[in-house]
């Protein structure tokens, strides 16, 4: 059995850890509650955002930190331009389409990777990798406090301009009721388009933030988009808190799987989770019954 | 007549002396059947599985593990795996159909199970943990290890006709009327009393049970398995995508998507040998076929959409 401490520092790791989750997984829900699409891509597109702030890192000598707010725009640019020109008309608004059409896009940039950098995987150092934080008892690696910090800020400034702007709010309305929105002004695939951008800046910001702890190699948005999935399905489909909620537990099942059951068997705890959930309460834990399964 | 010209046609690598182009021609029809026993689920029933590996690695390993730690012959593996392989189907779908799970929601299922089992076949000592599974070399009928090629591929062969009729069947029976009603409409189809839950539950069975014979094949001619092959959710892709270019749900479409996609993507290979760039070509091929013929090739050799 692991001593008290190594399960605290493991426990406190898998927070920190699960608050960079759920900015991810913030687009995910997103995407669903605005789109009512499941986002297979999801996983693929972190590991681009990965490999950019990868790049700017090792070729540039740029920060993950500093490359946030360069990477962040410009998968928002990729992710708007992805639905309106390649999602949105492959998919003709179908779910099993939708789903095809980004199971395909995932084939592809995952490939794309494969093609560009090969399949070895990466990580960098930054001037903070071997920083340590002292909490009372507690190690930190200060890397990973400061990554779950900007997370949780870049996180509040998300629900903060869905709920508190009028763009926010024409994408509420959007998601509600499109017909309605339409009648009022709205135009909804521009908004679909919008939304679809933004769930995947933040996985810009994401990747640059889970970089410095991370390794990086074009299948690690396989494993990602389970646990993304894991998240959002624990948390509720669509539902903000949850997803903060989720990441939090994911981080933490992550960590403590990989602290009791070993680093080979341990990453069973994320795809036990979610099957689990998916069985017993798909709804989630803050999603309304009658919702899954869409 | 059309069954009768296609299965000769098949059985003309039998006569082809070039181990090479027979090799091509049985991934081809190993694709085919993979393909068709997805379709048997995915496409008769409309559940769209993203993690069918999994009833894959589970026969692959039933019939590696059966020969090298119990001495059983693969003649035995392979109802053996077909029996896990549909086991596991039925417990899968019992689960999740009981649950409700549908849709998008069922895909990420399927996938979570096909990953939980990579990472189990990775940590345990019967499977021999990452290093995989070497099963010893003993070419010869009795142990289903054949230095010929063209008897791999007829192997292969016989596999795409067992599933090639159960497709048959489900395009004819009583069975597949009421699967075809509840992929239309799980509502209407439960209102005449169709039992929604055992219906998708036996077809998922059936299309596991015929998966794992997949993943016997292929460890019978590899002789070797590991988690990362058993379980690589690129097989998944490759056996949707192969049911979905021919024509979800049709009699011939796994088959034509077969060889379509094997077309494509080794001649893909045969030009660019970098890894990635044939691959690609499934998500490439798989964006096509969903945005200009999401119905299949089928769809338009036939004019409309037949229900075989």
């Amino acid at each position: 059995m692991p001593g008290f401490e190594i399960v605290a520092a493991s426990l406190a790791g898998g927070v920190l850890t699960g608050g960079v989750y759920a900015l991810a997984a913030l687009g995910l829900t997103l995407i669903y509650g605005v789109l009512h699409i499941v986002n297979f891509a999801h996983g693929a597109l972190l590991m681009v955002a990965m490999y950019g702030a990868w790049f700017l890192a090792t070729w540039l000598g740029v920060d993950p930190l500093v490359a946030l707010p360069v990477v962040t725009p410009v998968m928002f640019v990729l992710g708007w331009g992805l639905y309106r020109w390649v999602i949105g008309p492959v998919s003709r608004g179908e779910d099993r389409a939708i789903l095809l059409a980004t199971l395909g896009v995932s084939v592809v940039l995952e490939n794309l990777a494969l093609v560009l950098f090969r399949g070895d995987t990466r990580s960098i150092e930054t001037a903070l990798s071997y920083q340590m934080l002292e909490l009372g008892p507690l190690l930190l690696p200060l890397s990973k406090v400061i990554s779950a910090g900007v997370a949780m800020v870049l996180a509040a400034s998300l629900w903060a301009f869905i709920a508190m702007t009028s763009t926010g709010q024409a994408i509420r309305a959007v998601a509600r009721e499109p017909t309605g929105a339409r009648l009022v002004g709205i135009r909804p695939q521009r908004m679909f388009a919008l939304a679809y951008g933004i769930g995947i800046a933040s996985l810009g910001a994401a990747g640059c933030l889970l970089l410095p702890s991370f390794y990086v190699s074009p299948t690690v948005g396989e494993n990602f988009v389970l646990v993304a999935f894991t998240i959002v399905v624990l948390g509720g489909m669509g539902s903000f808190p949850g997803a903060l909620l989720g990441g939090v537990i994911v981080g933490v099942a992550e960590s403590l799987g990989g602290l009791f059951l070993g680093e080979s068997l341990g990453p069973i705890s994320i795809s036990l989770t979610f099957i689990a959930i998916l069985l017993l309460r798909p709804q989630g834990l803050f999603g309304r019954p009658g919702e899954a399964g869409r | 007549m059309r069954a009768l010209m296609v299965g000769l046609a098949l059985l003309v690598p039998l006569a082809v002396p070039q181990q090479y182009l027979v090799t091509l021609a049985m991934l081809t029809v190993t694709s085919a059947a993979l393909g068709q026993a997805w379709n048997l689920a995915g496409g008769f029933g409309g559940m769209t599985s993203f993690g069918h590996v999994a009833f894959f690695g589970l026969g692959a390993y039933v019939a590696a593990i059966g020969q090298l730690h119990f001495g059983l012959s693969p003649w035995l593996g392979l109802p053996l795996a077909a029996l896990v392989g549909g086991a596991a189907g039925a417990a899968m779908g019992a689960a999740a159909f009981r649950a409700r799970l549908r849709g998008s929601y069922f895909a990420l299922v399927t996938l979570a199970v096909a990953e939980a089992l990579r990472v189990l076949a990775n940590s345990l000592d019967i499977t021999g943990a990452g290093v995989g599974l070497q099963l010893r070399l003993a070419p010869g009928l009795a142990q289903f290890q054949f230095v010929d090629r063209r008897l791999s591929y007829l192997a292969a062969l016989i596999l795409l006709g067992l599933t090639m009729a159960a497709a048959s069947h489900l395009g004819r029976s009583r069975f597949g009327a009421r699967l075809a009603a509840l992929r239309e409409s799980e509502a209407a189809a439960s209102a005449l009393g169709i039992d929604v839950v055992w219906v998708k539950t036996q077809a998922l069975a059936l299309s596991g049970a015929l998966t794992a014979l997949g993943g016997v094949l292929y460890v019978q001619t590899y002789l070797y398995i590991d988690p990362s092959i058993a379980f690589s959710p690129q097989r998944s892709v490759e056996m949707l995508l192969v049911a979905l270019i021919g024509g979800a749900g049709t009699l011939w479409g796994p088959l034509l998507g077969a060889l379509v996609l094997h077309v494509v993507a080794d001649g893909t290979q045969l030009l660019v040998s970098r890894p990635g760039v044939a691959p690609m070509m499934y998500g490439v091929l798989l964006l096509l076929i969903v945005a200009l013929l999401p119905k299949g090739i089928a769809s338009l050799r036939f004019g409309r959409r037949r229900n075989a």
